[in-house]
């Protein structure tokens, strides 16, 4: 098991070093910072004076060793809109991000493993049908379409629910300040929580039902009826538990692609997390901050997929972990 | 009173647009503590018999007509719940893969505990303490930890011995063996086997034993079906049907063992293979392979008769006979 970990480890940190190298190559290749940093009102010299007390007229190896060394001391550079350290505008946002993530991520188990065992198990009823091509919709409607759909029928036609800004949050500690406190708060997360969720939730739907129909047409299904085991059962004991083993492993990778589909539907509800930042940080050409959230983003992915197989491990018997770190 | 009485069994499988019929009109008994074999070549509904038994045909088979009467009620009219509490309790069955029949996320001992308290009421406890004792009747080494550990952990022929003393957790009258050793290596084959036959007599368990494995037969079963494109085209007791049969089908199956041919030799096989269930031939579905083919065996399908001491269905029974007897006296 330690083994294992250990190895894993050192993938992340070989996953991290290229994404590191990426985000740098883009930083080097976006623009002039100089033309952000001072205006036009600068004359030629002064900016070449600067470029050099920068740095920009470096190797390129010199400024990645130094954007490396920099960024494992925690420092990914200093914003040039907030005049702040990248990294502190992020994590000041970060809250936000995950928790709109944390609200779809509740939404998809929460409907997706009973719908999905239903139409498994029901594949020929009207409901299970409706629900096929209802998730085929869903997948094909992009997130950003949905969620102005959303606004318009549920915030502006019937006006149950406000439709931007994060309304009344609790701080809790640090930078973080939750949604989950406040009925305000809860009317608010609802409407991006749904939109965030309305591409994943289909496509797990129909993962769960493809897996859980073929596990259901297994020998140990068949060999369970035949012991007299009670149905119920025979789906939530026998089948469920090896329908999801597969569904961990994509649903690790999701929860990353979960983070990078937030910048859409920030922007569309105006939501405060680091997803709506990015896409201004783009606008303002502000290339410390979009390094920095590239960055941050692929450590959420590694993680995430390091900690799904630390638990597939955990929950498929067949798999042993301290033999894999061999 | 017979354990189990099947009478014009029929079942059937809807495809797109007709039926095609698995089973036809099959029948036959089994007294307590009998040991029935049944024997064919693949596809010739050996193991949709078992299933049917258990009324565990998967779509698109279907029970089309006829009774299974077992312990006095029929099977076939039986709602879902009265029949769930006779399955791995009154009946129960040894699937054909070890490998692939046991749940590869639970333990041992969840997969026996969960039978036993499906069946009756006992305490987690309880339940385990049968799980051990019935484990040490199939010789598992150190059963108390087997319970905890995961089929994966076991061997092929461990793990069918632990199907087999899941079977017998609630000491059932009638054990359906479908090809119990088909999927494992020869030298646990007998192993296996022996097993079996020593607890279905030590229990006085009646046994239906699927297999197309006559040798097997001869050792295990007191009677034999033998089945042919769904029919059962010879049944009698295993002695006389090993050593004189009476069917051109089932003499072929005898003359094809490696036994019958001397080293060097090539094996006699019946010509030609069993028809496909939607392409059964006319009249006797056996004809087209069979040497001693007349008109009307193409046209008429034969009746199921007594005769020398096996029940047997074929036109020209009598005339094989007669034939044996020209051989013997010239």
């Amino acid at each position: 098991m330690f083994a294992y970990l250990v190895k894993r480890v050192f993938q992340a940190i070989a996953v991290m070093f290229v994404i590191s190298l990426i985000g740098f190559a883009i930083q080097d290749n976006l623009g002039d910072p100089l033309r952000e940093l001072v205006g036009q009102s600068v004359s030629e010299e002064v900016r070449q004076e600067l470029r050099d007390e920068l740095g920009l007229n470096d190797s390129f190896l010199t400024q990645y060793l130094r954007f490396a060394g920099n960024a494992l001391q925690g420092d990914l550079g200093t914003s040039y809109f907030f005049k702040e350290p990248a990294l502190d505008v992020i994590l000041k946002k970060l809250p936000a991000t995950m928790e709109l993530v944390l609200g779809a991520t509740i939404i998809i188990i929460g409907l997706s493993i009973p719908v999905g065992v239903y139409t498994a198990i029901y594949p020929n009823t009207i409901l299970s049908r409706i629900v096929m091509g209802v998730s085929i919709i869903g997948i094909s409607i992009p997130v950003f379409l949905t969620a102005i759909l959303m606004i318009f029928v549920f915030s502006v036609e019937y006006g149950w629910f406000p439709s931007y800004g994060r309304g009344e949050i609790v701080h809790v500690f640090g930078p973080w300040e939750t949604n989950f406190a406040t009925v305000d708060g809860w009317m608010h997360i609802l409407l991006p929580s749904v939109a965030l969720a309305s591409i994943m939730l289909p496509l797990f739907v129909r993962l769960i039902r493809a897996e859980m129909m073929e596990v259901l047409q297994s020998e140990y299904v068949k060999y369970a009826k035949a012991k007299g085991i009670r149905p119920w059962r025979i789906y939530f004991v026998h089948a469920l538990k090896n329908t999801l083993l597969p569904v961990i492993t994509v649903g690790g990778v999701q929860i990353g692609t979960m983070v990078a589909y937030t910048i859409l539907t920030e922007t569309v509800f105006q939501w405060p997390g680091m997803g709506f930042m990015f896409l201004e940080a783009v606008n303002r050409v502000d290339t410390p901050l979009i390094v920095a959230y590239l960055i941050v983003v692929g450590f959420i992915f590694v993680v995430t997929n390091t900690i799904v197989d630390l638990i597939y491990g955990l929950v498929n018997p067949t798999v042993n972990l301290a033999r894999m770190g061999a | 009173m017979s354990l189990l009485s099947v009478r014009d069994l029929s079942v059937k499988f809807a495809m797109r647009d007709n039926t095609v019929t698995a089973l036809n009109q099959i029948s036959f008994d089994l007294a307590k503590g009998e040991r029935l074999g049944i024997v064919g070549e693949s596809g010739a509904g050996k193991s949709i018999t078992g299933f049917a038994l258990m009324n565990l045909l998967s779509r698109p088979g279907f029970i089309d007509s006829g009774k299974i009467m077992f312990l006095g009620d029929d099977i076939v009219q039986m709602p879902e719940a009265k029949m769930r509490n006779i399955r791995g309790n009154k009946m129960a069955m040894i699937f054909q893969d070890p490998m692939v029949t046991l749940n590869p996320v639970l333990t041992i001992g969840q997969q026996m505990v969960e039978t036993l308290m499906a069946h009756r009421k006992l305490s987690k406890a309880e339940a385990e303490q049968i799980a051990i004792v019935k484990l040490r009747e199939v010789y598992i080494p150190s059963p108390e930890d087997r319970l905890e550990q995961y089929p994966h952990e076991l061997s092929g022929g461990m793990r069918q011995r632990i199907v087999i003393a899941i079977a017998l957790l609630l000491d059932p009258q009638l054990i359906i063996a479908d090809e119990p050793t088909t999927a494992l290596d020869v030298t646990i084959q007998a192993d296996i086997m022996e097993l079996l036959l020593e607890l279905c007599q030590s229990n006085k368990v009646g046994l239906i034993l699927i297999t197309h494995d006559l040798g097997v037969v001869s050792q295990m079963t007191e009677r034999t079906l033998v089945m042919y494109a769904g029919r059962i085209i010879e049944a009698g007791r295993t002695r006389e049907i090993i050593n004189d049969p009476q069917h051109p089908y089932t003499q072929g199956l005898i003359n094809a063992l490696p036994q019958q041919t001397k080293p060097g030799q090539r094996l006699k096989q019946i010509p030609g293979s069993m028809p496909s269930l939607t392409a059964i031939p006319k009249g006797c579905p056996f004809s087209p392979r069979c040497e001693f083919v007349k008109d009307r065996c193409h046209t008429e399908a034969p009746e199921t008769v007594q005769y020398a001491n096996v029940e047997v269905a074929c036109h020209e029974v009598n005339r094989l006979h007669t034939d044996k007897a020209e051989e013997i006296k010239a």
